[in-house]
């Protein structure tokens, strides 16, 4: 290894020293491909943020107003699914994921450079695919369920394919993640000594490896209903709906976590680094996630309790799911535990890290008023729903996703962002979003259903106020990729570690150079060593 | 990049590297089935009788001559990895091309299994066991052609003399994936030619 890395100079502009298209089409260095991931899922992040304006716009008048009902089902459904299966699944994982697994252990790359840019490319044929699909836009929400999936004339087939191949290259990635964590771990880079976000990311790609399939299989019947004219989730011909809705939660309720466990390994990371303390409880935290991905898999009936279900299966899975908030509440402990007491500074990325423990509890606490039995039933489908699981993904994940962008846009680009026009953009998204999604807890109490395009006149007036919060959101989000858009190319060159963090990332040169090391670093302490030595961010090297 | 030479140490490396991989890919696979599996319980739960009356209709001896193909091709493929553990390219190359022959035979019984049972208007939406059956069989018979293509990859690679007996990963990984293909047919056989 060490005669490898002598023959390497380091570039200033590092990995990103070569130019041209097909230096990126071609590339096996995982970095780029992270990039690669990252473009990708940001474009359909603003895609589906547009959608997201519109039915707010609409949503302003209660009458038929701009666009007709049938317009509002593929907005909200295309909406639903381009964020769910082409921005936050594949987020953090793909991009962030494989930018900084293999720096993170004090890897060269991961296990399979040339399986993960056949992944991404069966991830952009996925999302041609699903485009296609547009030809007859799907208006059946983002969980089509049978049998109105299995007939109606929107192009379900197509987008069941497209979303096949999308589900086949997350599958493909998890699998090199786990491989990449077992086997090119730097010496002395021990399981206790792994980076959280690793863990949260090996928790992650088990899910994905376990689950994604079950979806898989699930798209390749519909399709073949369809196709075939068979009948297995079709009541009229032998078959049985609820079997669709089964296969779908047993992937879709695993999947939240697949949203979520990463943004958690990326507040892990910042916190300690913005408290200048270890972390607290590092244990309990990597196996939390572990625990997590775990009882994911046990609880997807709570999804189901009005679909007539038996009414045993519904205790147990409502039984289930209050288990899962045990591991949770570990982590948010965990944090709050970090924090006290540090000398905690507000950088962006903590920022971004304190906004998502903030709304992910938020969050977190209306999700028992719906996990519960009697209450369910009461608040089904209604705004209550789609304000907690706003506050999850949104205020959750994609806070996290935020804060990562903040921590590492040093890193990928070799530019510092402006932290002044980042707390602007901050202050926006902060309080854009509770105006918008809080509104929404207080409409779905009034007792306003989601999915509809128009609505009794006495909701109106919320509905305005949470139209108002989405513009508010919008500028923040804009004004922060104006951001790193702008110091992509003008920031001030970034140093090595400007964060002082004590991760193996930050040990290598920003950006990094195509092999990440110029020598395998020798790991001998765990990264959440603050306070107590060497403290300035440099690892001794053995 | 520059080229390292492999030392023995690397090369078994690289081999648990490769099969940890192959292991977690073919858990999805068994995971992709297993949806085909709990539809099959969960329908012939909801209507027995039928499920009875159309397994009938199956040609067992096709399904049983499947089967013996199947598991010799286990075998060609075992004898092939072994040679190779001893460098033997010749046996190799003689053992991949058997398989890739046996694999294609099964796809020619199936393709005669199909045709009859369209014959016979026993089509994908006659009844849910046909659906399944078709479903179950048409995506093992996807894999099939799959495991032919990267037996046959490995018999074009060996013919270019790419594999000794150090470095020989592709090949002892294509095998395991083709030992699962025959393994799901263990499963699919019985399930739906001998349980009535
Ligand atoms: C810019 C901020 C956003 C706004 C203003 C917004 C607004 C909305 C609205 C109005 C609906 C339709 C409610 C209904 O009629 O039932 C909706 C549904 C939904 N949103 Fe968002 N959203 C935003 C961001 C996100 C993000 C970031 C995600 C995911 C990561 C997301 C995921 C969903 C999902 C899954 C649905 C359900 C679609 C369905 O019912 O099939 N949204 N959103
Ligand atoms: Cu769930």
């Amino acid at each position: 290894m060490t005669e490898l890395a002598e023959s390497h100079t380091t570039a200033d502009r590092g990995y990103l020293t070569e130019k041209g298209f097909r230096s990126w089409a071609y590339t096996l260095d995982h970095k780029r491909i992270g990039v690669m991931y990252l473009f990708t899922t940001l474009l359909f992040f603003f895609v589906g943020g547009m959608f997201a304006m519109l039915l707010r716009l609409k949503l302003m008048t209660p009458g038929p107003g701009l666009i007709s009902d049938h317009t509002y089902n593929v907005f909200f459904t295309l909406h639903g699914a381009l964020m769910i299966f082409l921005f936050i699944i594949p987020a953090i994982p793909s991009a962030l994921g494989n930018f900084f697994i293999p720096i993170m252990i004090g890897a060269r790359d991961v296990a399979f450079p040339r399986l993960n840019i056949i992944s991404y490319w069966i991830f952009v044929a996925g999302i041609i695919v699903t485009l296609a699909s547009l030809s007859s836009p799907m208006d059946t929400g983002w969980t089509f369920y049978t049998p109105y999936s299995a007939r109606t004339g929107a192009a379900v087939t197509t987008l069941s394919l497209g979303l096949f191949l999308v589900g086949m290259s997350s599958i493909l990635t998890g699998i090199n993640f786990i491989v990449t964590i077992h086997r090119l771990r730097a010496p002395g880079m021990t399981w206790n000594r792994l980076p959280l976000f690793i863990w949260g990311m090996y928790a992650t790609s088990i899910i994905q490896v376990l689950a994604t399939p079950v979806i898989g299989i699930t798209f390749l019947l519909l399709a073949a209903e369809r196709l075939f004219g068979i009948g297995f989730f079709d009541p009229a011909k032998g078959g049985d709906p609820l079997l669709f809705q089964h296969f779908f939660w047993f992937y879709s309720h695993p999947v939240v976590y697949v949203m979520i466990l990463p943004a958690m390994g990326i507040i892990s990371e910042v916190i300690p680094v913005f408290s200048r303390k270890p972390i607290f409880g590092y244990r309990a935290i990597a196996s939390s996630s572990l625990a997590i991905a775990f009882i994911g898999f046990l609880v997807w009936g709570h999804h189901m309790f009005v679909s007539g279900m038996s009414s045993t299966a519904s205790v147990i899975f409502s039984f289930l799911t209050f288990f899962v908030a045990v591991p949770t509440g570990i982590k948010v402990f965990n944090w709050i535990a970090t924090m006290y007491r540090g000398s905690i500074t507000f950088e962006s990325p903590m920022l971004y890290a304190l906004t998502f423990i903030f709304l992910f509890i938020a969050g977190g606490l209306t999700g028992p008023f719906l996990g519960a039995l009697g209450t369910n039933v009461q608040l089904h489908d209604t705004y209550f729903v789609v304000a907690h699981f706003h506050y999850t993904m949104m205020g959750g994940t994609v806070m996290g996703f935020f804060a990562g962008l903040h921590y590492w846009f040093p890193k990928m680009s070799g530019r510092m962002a402006s932290e002044r026009l980042a707390r602007v953009a901050w202050w926006f998204i902060f309080i854009g979003f509770n105006v918008t999604f809080f509104t929404m807890f207080i409409l779905g109490l009034k007792g306003m259903p989601r999915r509809w395009a128009e609505y009794p006149p006495q909701y109106q007036d919320l509905h305005i106020v949470s139209t108002v919060g989405s513009w508010v959101l919008a500028i923040g989000v804009f004004i922060m990729f104006w951001n790193f858009a702008y110091n992509l190319f003008r920031g001030r060159p970034a140093p090595a570690n400007p964060w002082r963090g004590l991760t193996l990332e930050w040990q290598t040169s920003s950006p990094p150079q195509t092999e990440n090391f110029a020598e395998i670093p020798v790991v001998t302490d765990w990264p959440y060593g603050y306070g107590k030595k060497d403290d300035k961010g440099s690892r001794s090297k053995e | 990049m520059t080229e390292t030479k492999h030392t023995t140490e690397q090369q078994g490396a690289a081999l648990e590297t490769a099969k940890l991989g192959i292991w977690a890919f073919l858990a999805t696979e068994v995971l992709l089935f297993g949806g085909l599996f709990t539809a099959y319980t969960v329908l012939r739960v909801g209507d027995p009788q039928m499920f009875h009356t159309e397994y009938l209709k199956l040609n067992r001896l096709f399904g049983a001559i499947n089967t013996v193909v199947l598991i010799t091709s286990s075998l060609t493929v075992a004898l092939g990895i072994a040679a190779i553990r001893e460098g033997k390219t010749g046996t190799l190359k003689r053992c991949l091309l058997l398989t890739i022959l046996l694999a294609a035979a099964f796809l020619g019984i199936k393709y005669a299994e199909y045709a009859e049972h369209f014959a016979r208007g026993e089509l994908p939406r006659t009844n849910n066991f046909f659906s399944l059956y078709y479903m179950m069989t048409g995506l093992h018979a996807i894999h099939v052609f799959a495991g032919m293509a990267a037996l046959a990859t490995m018999l074009v690679m060996a013919g270019r003399g790419k594999f000794s007996a150090e470095e020989h990963t592709p090949v002892e990984i294509t095998g395991l994936y083709w030992h699962f293909v025959d393994l799901v047919w263990i499963y699919l056989f019985p399930l739906l030619y001998l349980i009535g």
